[in-house]
């Protein structure tokens, strides 16, 4: 039952949160602009400095998560290879690498920065206690420790609650778990507050959307192609919202995915033609459509959304880290959509009218023009990637008996 | 199978199923992917179809569980001790919780007006607790006889882990007891230490013991126990209680 073909993974967007830098992960591959300087970042990694291994890859494999903290001052990537780097997101010097037993598919970062949590394919989520990281200084070897499993579960998404009070975590079985994160992590974290149940397809996302001090709502994505918004401490689903029904869309099986916008009163999500804006009424708790902000001219399936709270500004992504039978080896395209308001017009930038210019294309997409081919053909390579990772395989029941029947482990009678 | 043969698979004297017709395999894999129906949430189980007597005129909830019931010994001695209780056994093997269902649906028809209050679905308990009871919903919950899994490769299969543990103290409200019983020394300890080492759970006393009069049960109602007493085998038992997590300061 090998897969033949190579996994494929999706491009992967992060803008810092004070919008000083925005990072692209591309396969193996982490590129970093600096968008004050206005300049590509090379980045350092004395730890794996033994192996001779070319300036761009310090993953051996593809990167599936990666992160800023809240205060901007961490940044971390974590994937495929089994090892998660903590990065100063200053000096952009790796400070800290680690290794899973295996692969990681979710990374969160506490708001205090005290820790570092990831989540394996086993649907194991690990901790390390970062505090008192010193940025010029590597960190001392750290072992992470075991917080909470969901059983035999790819864990799709990590995310904390604004307070640190709870670490969420969604997966491949239509669950969100929310669990008391305790003082004393390392001990593991074993009171559950909740479980928000209702999707009816893998859960892809979670965005939290804090409103005022006292009201958290989280918004989750999922393979059913609606975002829902939950009570987190009740586990009470609030409101749903049909993305691909209310955008027209006909596909079904997408990669819905939702994104925090910091704005008061709208949150955003992409679908397979384009982004979808989300209105979320937060004294009604209900959620809408806003608008859907389509891309001109290309056939463009976004994989990873950023948001630059301070630009009002959208950033978003697609791109695969290989395509079967082409010759380009990995692919990214990079796009900024700028006023992200309730009021305003959705504007989608022009190359020449991105922040940060061709540069910034060159660095982030590893060239400056795209082929147009290739965007449907990596569409295509995301969705069977996605489908094949966490879309469940559904046997008729005729096949299941004959498998039984052909069972290699009946003794035979001689 | 031909028409006829359907009726035969019951006992003609007591008009029970009969066991020789719902023989399984001994073990289930737990991981792999499930391809039955579970409910979204706990809302959405259907519990007119398990309880048709009690539903839809009563807001009563299911409140024990036997995870991994096997041919259900354990819930008929616990339907008739606990008539007002709901109660539902969880079994994997879909052949044996079919048989668990023809044996309450007969029992109910030989006995009007009991066993209403017991039920069992097939499903994967280590997957899917969650989407059956709500938060502190059940009182008691019963492991009893579960597979050992001997290999240390296979020990996240067992039924009881750490990590499951804090779904289980989910689903039990506080006080709430957890019972686990089985015949292998090893699987015993591990239980006895994944349970003792749990920070939300702790032992009965021994006088709690003998005034619980489930524990007698354990060994002597189900199936699986009855094979242990007639091979003269040893049980290894611990019953543990629901509390409230109290965070450590040192």
């Amino acid at each position: 039952m090998e897969e033949t073909e190579a996994e494929v993974a999706p491009a992967l967007i992060a803008v810092h949160p004070h919008r000083s830098s925005v990072a692209v992960a591309v396969g193996c591959d982490l590129r970093v602009f600096d968008l004050l300087a206005g300049v590509g970042v090379t980045l350092l990694d004395d730890s794996s400095s033994s192996s001779s291994s070319s300036s761009s890859s310090f993953h051996k494999d593809s990167i599936r998560a990666i992160r800023f903290s809240a205060n901007g001052k961490l940044f971390v990537s974590a994937g495929d290879d089994k090892t998660l780097k903590i990065w100063s997101s200053i000096s952009w010097r790796c400070i800290f690498t680690l290794s899973s037993e295996k692969r990681i598919s979710a990374v969160a970062i506490s708001n205090n920065e005290s820790y570092v949590c990831f989540a394996d394919k086993f649907g194991v989520v690990w901790v390390v206690d970062i505090t008192g990281f010193d940025a010029n200084q590597p960190l001392l070897d750290k072992k992470p420790t075991p917080l909470l499993s969901h059983y035999c579960s790819i864990i799709t998404s990590l995310e904390f609650s604004p307070d640190d009070r709870f670490i969420l975590s969604a997966d491949r079985d239509f669950k969100i778990r929310v669990t008391n994160f305790p003082n004393k992590p390392l001990n593991g974290a074993h009171e559950i507050q909740s479980f928000c149940l209702g999707h009816t397809e893998f859960v892809s996302c979670l965005a939290f959307f804090q409103a005022q001090e006292y009201q958290q709502h989280l918004l989750s994505g999922s393979g059913d192609s609606t975002v829902r918004l939950w009570d987190v401490s009740s586990g009470a689903l609030l409101d749903t919202c049909e993305v691909a029904n209310k955008a027209g869309l006909l596909e079904s099986n997408g990669n819905g995915k939702s994104e925090e916008h910091g704005h008061a009163v709208t949150d955003l999500c992409t679908t397979l033609d384009g982004v979808a804006l989300l209105s979320h009424n937060v004294s009604a708790q209900t959620l809408t459509l806003a608008k859907v902000v389509s891309i001109e001219g290309e056939a463009f399936v976004p994989t990873s959304l950023g948001y630059a709270p301070s630009a009002r500004e959208l950033w978003i992504v697609t791109g695969v880290s290989s395509l079967p039978g082409c010759s380009h080896p990995s692919f990214a395209r990079v796009r900024v959509i700028s006023g992200i308001d309730i009021e305003q017009e959705a504007v989608v930038l022009e190359d020449e009218k991105m922040p940060g210019g061709e540069k910034l294309l060159e660095t982030l997409q590893g060239t400056a023009s795209v082929d147009e081919n290739v965007f449907l053909a990596a569409a295509e390579a995301v969705k069977a990637a996605m489908h094949n990772l966490l879309i469940k395989k559904q046997y008729p029941s005729e096949s299941r008996e004959s498998r039984k029947k052909t069972r290699n482990d009946r003794k035979l009678k001689q | 199978m031909p028409e006829t043969g359907v009726k035969s698979t019951f006992s003609k004297s007591t008009g029970l199923p009969r066991k020789r017709f719902y023989r399984a395999r001994a073990h289930s894999n737990p991981l792999s992917d499930s391809h039955f129906p579970v409910p979204i949430s706990p809302s959405h189980v259907d519990y007119s179809i398990h309880f048709p007597q009690i539903f839809p005129d009563s807001s009563k909830k299911i409140q024990f569980a036997d995870v991994g019931c096997g041919f259900g010994g354990l819930l008929i001695s616990l339907a008739t001790l606990f008539p007002e209780t709901l109660m539902v056994g969880m079994e994997l093997r879909d052949k044996v919780s079919e048989y668990v269902k023809e044996r309450i649906l007969s029992l109910r028809v030989a006995n009007p007006g009991q066993y209403q209050n017991v039920s069992v679905v097939r499903t994967n308990s280590m997957k899917y607790i969650p989407n059956y009871f709500e938060k502190g919903q059940l009182s008691k919950m019963f492991f009893l006889f579960p597979d050992p899994h001997f290999k240390e490769k296979n020990h996240r299969r067992r039924v009881i882990s750490p990590f499951l543990l804090d779904e289980y103290a989910y689903v039990l409200g506080v006080g709430g007891i957890i019972y686990t019983i089985t015949d292998v020394e090893e699987l015993g300890d591990w239980m006895k230490s994944c349970l003792e080492n749990h920070p939300m759970f702790e032992a009965l006393t021994e006088k709690e013991l003998e005034a619980d009069p489930v524990v007698k049960l354990l060994s002597s109602a189900t199936e699986e126990g009855q094979k242990v007493a007639r091979n003269e085998g040893q049980t290894f038992q611990a019953v543990y209680r629901r509390i409230v997590l109290t965070e450590q300061t040192s």
